[in-house]
């Protein structure tokens, strides 16, 4: 019982996940990082920003997101019936408006007229110009070079949403770059600036915070699946980059001991070629933006270029409550390599006709592998975290189709 | 005494601040950076701030992020670095050297080991930029118990309890970030400067140094009015830069604008 309360009540009030996460972060935003805490607590605890928060989740996100029990993919792979969370359904098309829209109120109630915040995919980004459009916000989205190069349609969404993309040159010029670039941004700017990160990383609060924003999935999921199926899932699982969709999804079921839980990791070429994004799978501890947790690094302490298919996945780091419960043997963690994802997201579409994003894919993939060897009567619950349509020049690339 | 102790105390005895020249570590290549260290001091450094190359430095403004990505490509390490520091000392014994990074080279190597090597080095303390006084209890029980200092920074955003958590943690000097944003930024205001060193020093008598954004002598003379010591790190930097298809002409011109500082400074 005791290490099931643990479960839920964590981080400690220094943002600890056991040796995890805390605040690693230049004296300049440490009071910056206290105001973010003290608002925080003081607004996940008030009926007024909850209700309004409420609101804006079922009225602009689109909330509760079903549940789906994919009968068809269930049949053809064999074994567990297989159920799909699905936050491919939001407004903005993925779980990360949840988070975005939370922190923007924030924001708001803070005084702030400017939002930053670091994008990958884009998918981030377009969450929060999207929010930033909406609430008559500033926005500056941060997206290394590479992926500005890559993601060229959600650079224009964003564009067209009224946010500023700023382009990133240094380093390996993807993601942790461009949360580099954002970090030294809001250095210089904290009086007047909210930082919005997309994932359950950072230092503290924002592993927290991004967290409880996101168990939305987890608490509507809980529900939905003993309305529909009489019962818990007897396994939970969902992609992990940052980890902020299956933390979302994880959390609430913590403590249910009969339920499994496995955070699918982007083995992009295989583990074995080195070529990955899968820090608690093949990584070690190590500090990186503000926090302690697994990450992909040399001997000498050099973070070093990750790949994976999906730009969602292509981070080198974790949210510090995925490290801590894979060392708590809470949750499992394994990994999904490119062609392994890309099977699953065509088989998905083709037999229920939802286009999953490749991020998400990964989580199909490895639900197909492990429905495969349970029981018929036993269900796995598939978080899909977001849909396909910003994939399509990828995944069309690949098959030597131009768009 | 420490050595950096005893640098400050003599110095405060001829009535002159300290000035603290930063350099990459292997930047523009690893050969290079030994023989930098020897122009410092003879250009007039008091105390020698040697950056360790991260390949994430989060706290850096472009400058010193590219002397990072220049020193990486030669894959210079913290075990490298101990052995700059080691070649520095056959011929100097009295500059004090401290190693300016981030912690995730010195976590992986572990705390004990880092303090352990760096003592042997010859190396006199450590600024980790990403680590606040409230995760810093390892790492400084770690340098303290090799009899290295542990500076800290202090910002404008620090107010009174924060800076007293950091006079707690710190030794040697605190460093005080002049302004809000990344190394090499711009906009520095004198008179702020000075009140906040005034609340610092309600808080300690050790030694207080003032850096990022100071670009030039007239600028470093106006620090040296209201510092123990004036720290410059991306106009060097920057000279490096400049040369690099130049090797050879790279310590002349660092030399060339450290000297001009400390005639501007000691004339204060």
């Amino acid at each position: 019982m005791e290490k099931n309360e643990s479960f839920m009540n964590m981080p400690d009030e220094r943002g600890h996940f056991g040796p995890y996460g805390g605040i690693f972060v230049a004296e300049t935003l440490m009071e910056a990082l206290q105001e973010l805490r003290q608002a925080y607590e003081k607004y996940l605890a008030d009926p007024d920003f909850l209700a309004e928060l409420d609101a804006d989740l079922q009225h602009y996100v689109g909330r509760p997101s079903p549940i789906y029990h994919a009968q068809r993919l269930s049949r053809e792979n064999g074994g567990a019936q297989i159920y799909l969370k699905r936050e491919d359904l939001n407004h903005t098309g993925a779980h990360k408006v949840n988070n975005t829209i939370g922190q923007a109120l924030l924001a708001k109630r803070m005084g702030k007229r400017r939002i930053i915040a670091e994008t990958g995919a884009g998918q981030h980004g377009v969450a929060t110009a999207t929010v930033a459009a909406r609430l008559g916000l500033e926005c500056v989205v941060y997206m290394g070079e590479v992926d500005v190069a890559r993601q060229e349609a959600n650079v224009y969404r964003m564009r067209l949403l009224g946010a500023e993309v700023r382009p990133v040159s240094s380093g390996s010029r993807t993601l942790k770059d461009a949360l580099n670039e954002a970090m030294r941004d809001w250095v210089a700017t904290v009086d007047d600036t909210f930082y919005i990160i997309g994932t359950v990383a950072g230092p503290h609060p924002y592993p927290a915070m991004v967290r409880d924003f996101q168990t939305i999935i987890g608490r509507e999921a809980r529900q939905q699946i003993q309305d529909m199926s009489g019962g818990l899932p007897d396994a939970l699982v969902a992609c992990v980059g940052g980890g902020s969709n299956a933390i979302g999804l994880f959390h609430p079921f913590l403590e249910d001991e009969g339920v499994a839980i496995y955070g699918v990791e982007a083995a992009g070429d295989g583990l074995e070629t080195g070529h990955h994004a899968a820090p608690l799978c093949a990584g070690s501890p190590g500090v990186l933006h503000g926090n302690r947790t697994y990450l992909m690094e040399d001997k000498d302490g050099q973070i070093i270029e990750t790949h994976s298919i999906s730009a969602g996945l292509d981070y080198p780091g974790v949210g510090p409550e995925h490290a801590w419960l894979k060392d708590m043997g809470r949750a499992n963690y394994v990994a999904i390599d490119d062609q392994e994802a890309l099977a699953a997201f065509h088989l998905l579409t083709r037999t229920e006709g939802i286009i999953p994003a490749l991020e998400s894919s990964h989580a199909v993939a490895y639900a197909l592998q492990l429905a495969a060897t349970m029981n018929p009567d036993q269900k796995v619950l598939v978080n899909l975290s977001g849909r396909g349509d910003k994939d399509m020049h990828t995944v069309a690339a690949i098959e030597g189709i131009e768009i | 005494m420490s050595r950096i102790a005893g640098c400050f105390a003599d110095l405060k005895a001829q009535g002159r601040t300290a000035l603290l020249p930063f350099i990459t570590a292997g930047d523009p290549h690893p050969d290079l950076t030994v023989g930098f260290m020897h122009d410092l001091v003879e250009a007039g450094a008091d105390i020698i701030e040697l950056g360790v190359p991260f390949s994430d430095p989060m706290a850096d403004g472009p400058v010193i992020q590219r002397a990072s990505e220049r020193a990486l490509e030669h894959h210079v390490s913290l075990r490298d670095v101990f052995g700059m520091v080691e070649a520095f000392r056959q011929t100097n014994d009295h500059t004090p050297v401290i190693l300016m990074g981030y912690l995730n080279p010195i976590e992986v190597m572990g705390y004990e080991a880092f303090a352990r090597s760096a003592a042997k080095a010859g190396v006199d303390g450590a600024l980790t930029v990403d680590v606040p006084p409230e995760e810093s209890h390892g790492l400084v029980r770690a340098l303290r118990a090799e009899a290295l200092d542990a500076v800290f920074l202090a910002a404008p955003t620090s107010h009174r309890r924060r800076l007293e958590m950091i006079a707690d943690a710190a030794s040697g000097f605190v460093y005080y970030v002049s302004l809000k944003g990344v190394t090499g930024s711009a906009n520095l205001v004198l008179e702020e400067v000075a009140a906040k060193l005034k609340e610092i020093r309600d808080v300690t008598d050790m030694p207080l140094g003032v850096g990022f954004g100071i670009k030039d002598a007239s600028m470093a003379a106006a620090m040296a009015k209201i510092a123990d010591a004036v720290v410059v790190g991306s106009a060097l930097v920057s000279r490096i830069e400049a040369n690099i298809s130049k090797p050879d002409k790279i310590g002349a011109e660092l030399k060339q604008l450290l000297q001009e500082m400390r005639t501007a400074m000691d004339a204060v």
